[in-house]
Parts: structure tokens; sequence; C-alpha cells
């Protein structure tokens, strides 16, 4: 484990905690929120017969870099009439909120932030964070786009993690562990031990959760697509509507926040449907490094597949929002309410059943 | 004077709810342009819609009454500057009236084949803006990608692609270029299977008629009330075209059809028909060019432009239905060089008009959804 490198080298249990905290913030997320921009950018000019940013660097790799840096170097504007804390403290909270998700999430077999016991449970409660600093920024700005944007964004979490909390239930009945670590060890060996395939072990209770875990599968991944206010959900920051929703009155590094957070966002959530239905950074047909015997190389692999799925995942989600018209509120709603949760109700109670017997 | 509308406390079980109004625009994206919508909001429900106008103001129609004849076409042009052929067809066809003009059979041809293709590019925004209010992008991007050959066509015929001061009194400012002809046979060849791809894309997408469908539905005699016309008018189920009831120029030769609003969606009348029956009014124009290109006889497009225009006073009024409605222009004549009055009845304006009646109940997010399916442009609203 990288914490026990740390522990030997600095010597002081507080200082390799830390660094350990920190690893992910600075290898991981912020270079891949940067790569992620570019890469949404890339992927919807060739969705749409164009080809997206091309001067700054090869194909345009360094256009999000610039544009960081550009957005540093703004004026940092506060309207007048702004509830001033708030609106500062608000940009920092959600992006807290969107990385302290990161802790509990297993990057590979050698390396996770905070191997807790709760790490499900952890990363539902976090992201609860972000939308308390929605709600926030919305309320702070004094503007009546960013508060509709805010209300519509608060209703729209807050409904959607019931749809989540509910399949994360099943998940935990079926592998009695909340620890996202353990869950990843458990789907071991070939893509067939993976949890959309039923799990591990080969009884009969393996092909009758198949169908079960396909359909919460789907439930799971809708649901963390409204919570991270993608199309066709992305009513809060609807730009024909609520112009930019909560984020209207914001600039520069503070808008910069946002639209970080909201990268960072997306990977969390695909990182974490993929280790509850797909092995997390388990490969799909073991090792190389167990073949040729060098220990080493496994974690490098475990590495990489985690970050391919966490993309197939995010590819996903571009492509849905490229291609999709958004829903209205209370359409959004409905389908929460009505389809959603009783799906995933009734999805529990058989899940139980073949439990239970 | 305007009305003021008062913030109204209402009290419910003891909790004060007051009524907001939201100002959406002049500088907001979803308003195609300059529109200010003051919208009275109990919660996200809509109370009232009141549209304010008049940030594009720029008199054209005093400005009219200081040019000659011929020097009104380029104002003309930028009313309605998404559909400018349409425009300058309305002007000179009113002019030509006014005059007593034949003009040649082969610039009616012309003008006839840029009318409807101005008629598809126009459409073509209307489309993909509206996509893109409902918020998909893509089909926007696509639509701009298949508008672009024709503003190509365009661009090869008069060397403008937006403003084009292409139709003079008495006939063109060019005969076609040698191109034209073989490139828009092969931009109709490219263009079918394109609406095919919008309709997957988008028109039968389940989230845009959920979006769309039932949603500022206008019955048709409200919309006869409001003076509503074009594609509006024949959403509510009215067949009603100046193409085919009031022909102008050469239209009653060809043969094309008048698709109707049917309410396969939702209501009769709803903007997913407003929608629909521009999709289906692509179609028709391409039939038009089809007819047009195969029956365009040879000819000078220059020889009846009068060296001098002095109608004798008089009163002329000449419609024609552009890519939004009925395009009006009501010219009153002196005598003298230039027009004394040049009034135009602009077909945004008067759709604009019945917003009020779409909006009421419905939510904020639909009022994009319903202004779309008006498609106004504020440059023929103000003028």
């Amino acid at each position: 484990m990288i914490y026990d490198f740390l522990f030997e080298l600095t010597g002081s249990e507080f200082l390799a905690g830390l660094i350990q905290s920190l690893l992910p913030l600075f290898l991981f997320i912020l270079p891949f929120a940067l790569f992620a921009v570019w890469w949404e950018r890339k992927i919807s000019a060739h969705m749409q017969d164009r080809l997206g940013p091309m001067r700054v660097g090869w194909h345009g790799w360094l256009q999000t870099i610039a544009d960081i840096l550009k957005l540093l170097q703004k004026e940092d504007i506060v309207p007048r009439d702004v509830d001033k804390p708030l609106f500062n403290l608000a940009p920092v909270l959600v992006f807290m909120g969107s990385y302290a998700v990161f802790a509990a999430i297993p990057f590979s077999g050698a390396f996770i932030g905070s191997n807790i016991d709760l790490g499900l449970f952890y990363i539902v409660a976090v992201s609860g964070i972000v939308v308390a600093s929605i709600l926030m920024a919305g309320w702070a700005s004094n503007n009546k786009y960013s508060l509709l944007g805010a209300m519509r964004s608060a209703a729209q979490i807050i409904s959607y993690e019931i749809p989540t909390m509910i399949v994360v239930v099943t998940i935990v009945m079926i592998t009695g562990t909340l620890n996202l670590y353990t869950l990843s060890e458990m789907q071991t060996g070939y893509f067939w031990n993976w949890m959309i395939f039923g799990g591990p072990g080969f009884g009969v209770d393996k092909f009758l959760f198949i169908p079960l875990m396909i359909i919460a599968f789907f439930i799971l991944y809708i649901s963390t697509l409204a919570e991270v206010n993608r199309t066709p959900f992305d009513i809060p920051e609807a730009e024909s509507e609520l112009v930019a929703g909560y984020h209207t009155e914001y600039s520069g590094m503070k808008f910069a926040m946002f639209f970080l957070a909201e990268y960072a966002n997306m990977f969390a959530v695909s990182a974490i449907v993929s280790a509850v239905f797909f092995g997390g950074y388990q490969s799909p047909f073991g090792y190389l490094g167990n073949t040729l015997g060098i220990e080493w190389l496994i974690p490098i692999e475990q590495f990489f597949w985690f970050t391919a799925k966490g993309l197939f995942f995010i590819f996903v989600q571009m492509w849905l929002r490229w291609t999709l018209p958004r829903l209205r509120v209370d359409q959004l709603m409905a389908l929460c309410w009505k389809y959603l949760i009783p799906i995933s109700f009734v999805n529990l109670l058989i899940v139980g059943l073949i439990t239970v017997l | 004077m305007q009305e003021i509308i008062e913030n109204k406390i209402t009290e419910s079980n003891g909790v004060a709810t007051e009524e907001m109004i939201l100002n959406m625009g002049p500088q907001h994206p979803s308003t195609h342009g300059v529109l200010r919508l003051e919208l009275l909001l109990e919660g996200e429900i809509i109370k009232k819609v009141t549209p304010h106008i008049g940030y594009l103001h720029r008199c054209f129609e005093k400005h009219a009454e200081a040019m000659t004849y011929p020097q009104v076409v380029p104002y003309v042009d930028r009313m309605d500057y998404l559909a400018s052929m349409g425009n300058e067809f309305g002007y000179v066809v009113a002019v030509e009236k006014l005059v007593d003009i034949k003009v040649p059979e082969r610039v009616e041809y012309i003008r006839v084949i840029m009318a409807e293709l101005q008629r598809i590019a126009s459409h073509l925004v209307a489309l993909g803006t509206y996509g893109a209010d409902i918020g998909a992008m893509t089909p926007f991007l696509f639509c701009f990608r298949d508008r672009e050959k024709i503003l190509h066509l365009f661009e090869i015929t008069c060397g403008a692609r937006l403003l084009y001061n292409y139709m003079w009194v008495g006939g063109l400012s060019h005969d076609l270029h040698p191109d034209f002809i073989r490139l828009t046979k092969e931009f109709i060849q490219y263009f079918r299977p394109k609406v095919v791809e919008l309709n997957e894309l988008l028109t039968n997408n389940k989230i845009f008629i959920e979006r769309t469908a039932n949603i500022g539905i206008l019955p048709v005699d409200v919309a006869i009330n409001y003076g509503v016309s074009g594609p509006m008018l024949r959403g509510s189920g009215f067949k009603w075209d100046i193409r085919r009831n009031d022909p102008y120029s050469i239209y009653d030769r060809f043969d094309f059809d008048i698709p109707v609003g049917q309410g396969l969606m939702g209501t009769v009348g709803d903007s997913w028909d407003r929608y629909y029956v521009r999709v289906l009014e692509m179609e028709e124009s391409l039939k038009i060019i089809e007819q047009a290109i195969e029956q365009i006889p040879e000819g000078n497009v220059s020889e009846a432009i009068p060296k001098r225009i002095k109608p004798p006073v008089g009163e002329v009024y000449a419609r024609i239905e552009n890519p939004r409605g009925e395009l009006g222009y009501y010219i009153i004549s002196d005598g003298t060089t230039n027009p004394f009055r040049v009034k135009v009845r602009p077909p945004s304006f008067v759709n604009l008009a019945v917003m009020d009646e779409l909006c009421r109940g419905h939510m904020v997010a639909d009022v994009i959804a319903i202004l779309g399916s008006v498609d106004i442009v504020l440059g023929e609203v103000d003028r």
C-alpha cells in the first residue's frame, strides 16, 4: 500500500495521511478535469461535424490549460447585492464536495485514499454537500435565474438520491459490505464475477440476479446522470431557460471551480457505477503481471482498467448529452418518483427474497 | 400606457406567497434576439406574459420615404434577415403592381427558386434553434451545416450570403451562375436524406415530444382572431397559404401540398405541430424548386428593369407567403420617385402577439418551447 511507503518515507502518520489524501487531487482529479473538458469539446465537435479546438497544441489538447490560465487572470467580480460570505464559500464547498468523494474510491488494489468500511454510504453522504453549496450559490447570487436554478437543482439531486440509495442497498444485500475496496476485491477474476453478471460464485441465484442487476444498473446510471446535472437532466443549468442556472453570477476562477467540480463529479459517479457493477479496478480477463510474474505491474494494470471503465461511462454521458434534448422539471420529477423509485423498490424486494431463500 | 403589474401577495394556510416578475431578455440566450418577455410567475407557473419590443427598431418605414423605389430594396433585406429573399420578393411584387411592370418569365422562375431555397434555409434555422432551445445542441449544428449549402448557392449567384439586394424592381441584379442548376440539383439530392436524419434525431425523439406536444395549444379560432399566419396558422390545422389562396408571381403553375397540423403527437395546434409543419414545408419547397428548375426558360434578367421608377399617384397592397407567414407591403405613391409611405405587415410581429394566450398556465421552461415554435425574427418585429 502507498500509505506504508509514505509512512516509511516521512516517518509521521499525519504527514503520510495528508500526502495520501492529497495525491488523488493533484495526480488525478485536476489533470482529469482538464482532460475531460477538452475531451468533451472534441467529442461534441466530432458528433456535430466540426473539429473543435485545434490551435493550442496537438488537436488543441492545451486548450483547457489556456482557458484556466485565462480564467485565473480574470477580475474576480462580486456583484454589489450578493451575500458575500456565502457567495465566496459556495464554489469552494462545491469543489470540496466533489473532491471528498474521491477519498473512498479505490483507484487500484494498492491505492485508496481512505479505506473506510462505510465507503458507499460516505460517498452518497458527501455528495450531499454539493446540494448545499449549489443552493448557497443560487441564494447568495441574489438573481432570479440563479435562485430558480438552485431550487430545481436541490429538488432534483435530493429526489434522485433516493433511487441511488435503494440500488446501493440492493447491492449491500447481496455482498454484505459497504466498503468499496472489499466490493472490488470480491469481483476479482474474470468478468463474469462482476456484479452486473450476478456477482462471484456459481449458484442458481447468480443467474436469477442477472436481470435484476441489469435493471439496478440502469436505475443507478440514470440517477447518477441526474445527480451530476448532465443532459437530459441538466435542468439546473439549462442554458436556454435559466442562462447558466445557479452559477450565472460567477466569473473567473470561481466559475472554473464549478466547472471543474462538475467534471470531477462526472468521474466520481462513473467510478461508483464501475466499482459497484463492473468490478471497479478489476481486469475483465486476468492480469499480465500475474502471467509474467511481475508483481508491481498489477496495480498499474488495475489503475488502467479503472480509468478505462470510468472514461467509458463518461463517454456515454457525453454521448447522451450531445444527442438528447432536455426534460422539463416536472417531467424529471415524474420520472424519478413514478418510475425509478417504484421499480428500484420492487427490485430490492425481489433481491431480498432471493438472498433470504 | 404600459400596464404596471403590482406584486400581489396572497396568503394561504398562513404562508404568504408572492408572485414573482421575471424579465426574460433582452440579454437572454433563448429570446432569439433582443426580445424582452415580462413573465409574471407563481412559482414556476406563468400567470401573464408581456412581450416588450423595440430594441432593434431602425426606422425602416421612415427611411423608405427618403429613398427612391429601387433604393428601398437593401433596407427590406434587413427586416427578416433570415429570409431576405422573401422580403425582396414581396417588395418588388408590390412595386411592380404599382408601376405595372411585366417581368420576363426567367426572372419569375429564378425568383421562385430563390424564395423557396430561402424558405428551406429559414426553416432550418427555425428548427435547429428550436432544438437548441429544448436542449439538443447537435440538430442545431446539423441544420446550420445544411443551411450553409443554400447560402453557398446564394453566394455564387449574387455574392452575398445574408443580405442579397438580389431582386430588383423589374428584374434581378445577376443572372444565375452557370453551375447553379447543377449545384441545386445536387443540393436536393443531398438534402432529402438529411430531413430523415433530422426526424430521427429530433422530431420523433421521446423527450422532444414530451416537451412540445400539448404545449402552447393555439386553437384555430384564436389564431384567426389574432391574425396569425404562416406555419403557425397551418399548425393549428387551417389550410391557408398565400401561394395557393392568393397566388402571386407564378406560384399557380406548381404542384405542391400545404401541410397542416394534425395533432399527431398531441392536440392540433400544439408546439410540435407547428414544428412539424415546418419540416414538411421544406419537402414541399424542394418539390417546387425541382419543378421550377425543369421549366426555367432562357432570357435576359435585366431587360425589364426601368431606368427611373415614377409610379402614378395611388396605393397598392401586395402580400406574399414568407417563411414566417403573410408578409404584406402597403405602398402609397404621391407621383414622385420616392414612396410616400411604405407600411409593412410583418408576420413575426403579428404572430408574437399571441404569446400571452399560448403561455398562460404553462411553466417557465415552456415559454422557451413556445417562443421557439412561434419562430420570430426581431429584425422584422421591430423593423
